[in-house]
């Protein structure tokens, strides 16, 4: 890695950040302005090292959040930074510094793993040998077999998919991983298998991780800090076990994020034009 | 690791990997190959339906325009279509956030865009040099490919435009690159001179530049002219295209920036 971090610099530091996206549809005879505020105002200050989990209900801006992280989403307000570089003025450097795992798993259907892999890892310059052989031993790890790195994606199961998808961002030896719901979809022993190569990857490979879940026990089993989100802003910042403590009412870590979500106002906004 | 050495590395990987797609879509390859031979040679044949004196001269006259018009056209439909395709695979968030400048980017799906037009191109013009038993051994091949060269620039430059639409608008860009396309093929004299086409119409093929590279080619082949005589075309070609690429890139980047605003690089989740 030639982008030196300097030392005591946090992992991602967040401040007032916020997105609106605006969808115009035509309804008819005049056209509709969907106004929808995923992220506002977050604030975040995250240590090397750490794993953070964010949890939220569907639609509450985690992976719009993640996106301006990894900066694909430029911030409408705001600034984020990562390893102390801005993801604006630094895009490039900041680049070498993170991947990103999507729910969607995101190939080429029609090309093998390998080759997608080749694909993925050459466009950050890593030598093909090298990126085959981590691949095998990363997708060993992971408990996909060989013989499926040969075969079209499109034949994979949406797990195998997603174990790929998994190897394909360590392959460029990532120091933030941005992972977005990486094990929905997997079987609960395939769950288990990449919780523990989370576990290991930053542990071997001094990485920062962000995980975005709807799996509760994950959670608590991965995170060190949990952040809980709704419409948009933080609800909640703590270690599970205080989350748990404060709003658990001793009935665990789902019950907090019951009670701390637990309403069903859209954060959405008509306006026409 | 060198900083060159990584954006070339990250350069052939993109070629690379679309040899691969090609060849998961061999069958489809094939068939396309097939029909557009076939319609090269229809559209050779007009020329032997002609009085003997004109047959050779029209059925060079109208293979140039099919070859040429298939080789800018696979250049310009390519490049235009790399966004669409990934988007629709949904790798282009993973594409564009790798650490590599989009200069080199656009350049590995530029550079694959003029490998597989030229293999496609000579293929189709050794089955017309068989069908036709056409004898062009006057031509000037190396001024030919002079212009090939430069006329792949300024396509470059429209094919980085139309690739632009799609980041825009998902569907409607894609529509528009098609019309883009055939509003080129109308007005460039590619099976005809451009003095047929109506007033209103002529003025737009000064501004294609495949028009001058139709031209240039013909001078070239059919009358065989020498390499000298080209090359104040050829110079405006290469010109034309060192304007139009940079303008090409600066507003592909333009629109990326948009798209990020927008949050239109996505396709869903
Ligand atoms: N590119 C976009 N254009 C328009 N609206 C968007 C876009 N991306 C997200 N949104 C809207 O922003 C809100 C937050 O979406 P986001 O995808 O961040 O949610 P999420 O927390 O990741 O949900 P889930 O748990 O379902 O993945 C949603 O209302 C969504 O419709
Ligand atoms: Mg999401």
């Amino acid at each position: 890695m030639d982008s030196k971090i300097s030392e005591g610099v946090s992992a991602i530091e967040c401040h007032g950040v916020g997105k609106t996206f605006k969808v115009v549809q035509r309804n008819k005879w005049h056209r509709v302005a969907t106004i929808t505020h995923a992220v506002k105002g977050i604030d975040l200050v995250l240590p090397r090292h750490q794993i953070l989990g964010v949890l939220g209900p569907n639609g509450s801006g985690k992976s719009t959040l993640i996106r301006m992280m990894a900066t694909l989403l430029i911030p409408d307000e705001g600034t984020i930074q990562v390893f102390g570089l801005d993801v604006l003025a630094h895009r490039m450097k900041v680049r070498r510094l993170i991947n990103r795992v999507s729910v969607e798993a995101s190939f080429f259907k029609k090309l093998t793993a390998r080759e997608n892999l080749a694909y993925a890892a050459g466009l950050y310059g890593v030598p093909n040998y090298q990126a085959q052989k981590d691949a095998t031993r990363i997708l060993e790890r992971l408990g996909l077999a060989r013989e499926k790195l040969v075969v079209p994606l499109e034949n994979l199961s949406r797990g195998q998919q997603q174990k790929i998808a998994i190897a394909r961002a360590l392959l460029t030896s990532p120091t933030l991983m941005l992972l977005d719901e990486p094990t929905t979809g997997l079987d609960p022993t395939s769950r288990r298998e990449v919780q523990d190569f989370v576990l290991q990857v930053r542990q071997e490979h001094d990485a920062t991780i962000l995980i975005t879940t709807h799996d509760m026990p994950e959670a608590e089993r991965l995170c060190d800090q949990i952040a809980i989100i709704d419409e948009g802003r933080f609800v909640a910042y703590a270690s599970p076990e205080e989350l748990v403590k404060k709003w658990g009412e001793g009935q665990g870590l789902e019950h907090a994020f019951f009670r701390l979500t637990g309403h069903n106002l859209d954060n959405q906004e008509q306006e026409s034009s | 690791m060198i900083a060159v050495e990584r954006e070339a590395r990250a350069l052939g990987s993109i070629v690379r990997r679309n040899f691969h797609l090609i060849r998961r879509y061999a069958g489809w390859e094939v068939v396309f190959l097939f029909y557009n031979v076939i319609n090269t040679l229809t559209i050779g044949l007009i020329g032997l339906s002609l009085p003997p004196g004109q047959r050779a001269h029209t059925v060079v006259f109208l293979a140039i325009g099919a070859l040429l018009w298939n080789f800018l056209s696979i250049l310009f439909q390519e490049i235009s279509n790399a966004v669409s395709w990934e988007r629709w695979e949904g790798t282009i968030e993973y594409s564009f956030m790798a650490p590599i400048h989009r200069l080199t980017y656009l350049m590995g799906v530029c550079l694959y865009a003029v490998i597989y037009g030229l293999v496609r191109t000579v293929v189709i013009l050794i089955v017309v040099m068989l069908f036709f038993h056409v004898s062009i051994q006057r031509a000037d091949w190396i001024g030919a490919l002079v212009v090939l060269t430069a006329s792949a620039l300024p396509f470059i430059g429209l094919g980085l435009m139309g690739a632009v639409l799609p980041l825009l608008s998902t569907e409607r860009g894609a529509q528009a690159t098609q019309i883009i396309q055939g509003v080129l093929l109308l007005v460039s004299g590619v099976y005809y001179p451009v003095s047929v086409l109506p007033g209103w119409l002529r003025w737009m093929s000064y501004g294609s530049p495949a028009t001058y590279t139709l031209q240039a080619s013909r001078q070239a082949i059919l009358g065989g002219r020498a390499l000298s005589s080209l090359v104040g075309i050829s110079l405006e070609l290469f010109l034309s295209g060192f304007i139009l690429v940079p303008i090409g890139l600066f507003i592909f980047q333009t629109a990326e920036r948009w798209a990020m605003h927008r949050g239109t690089l996505k396709r869903n989740g």
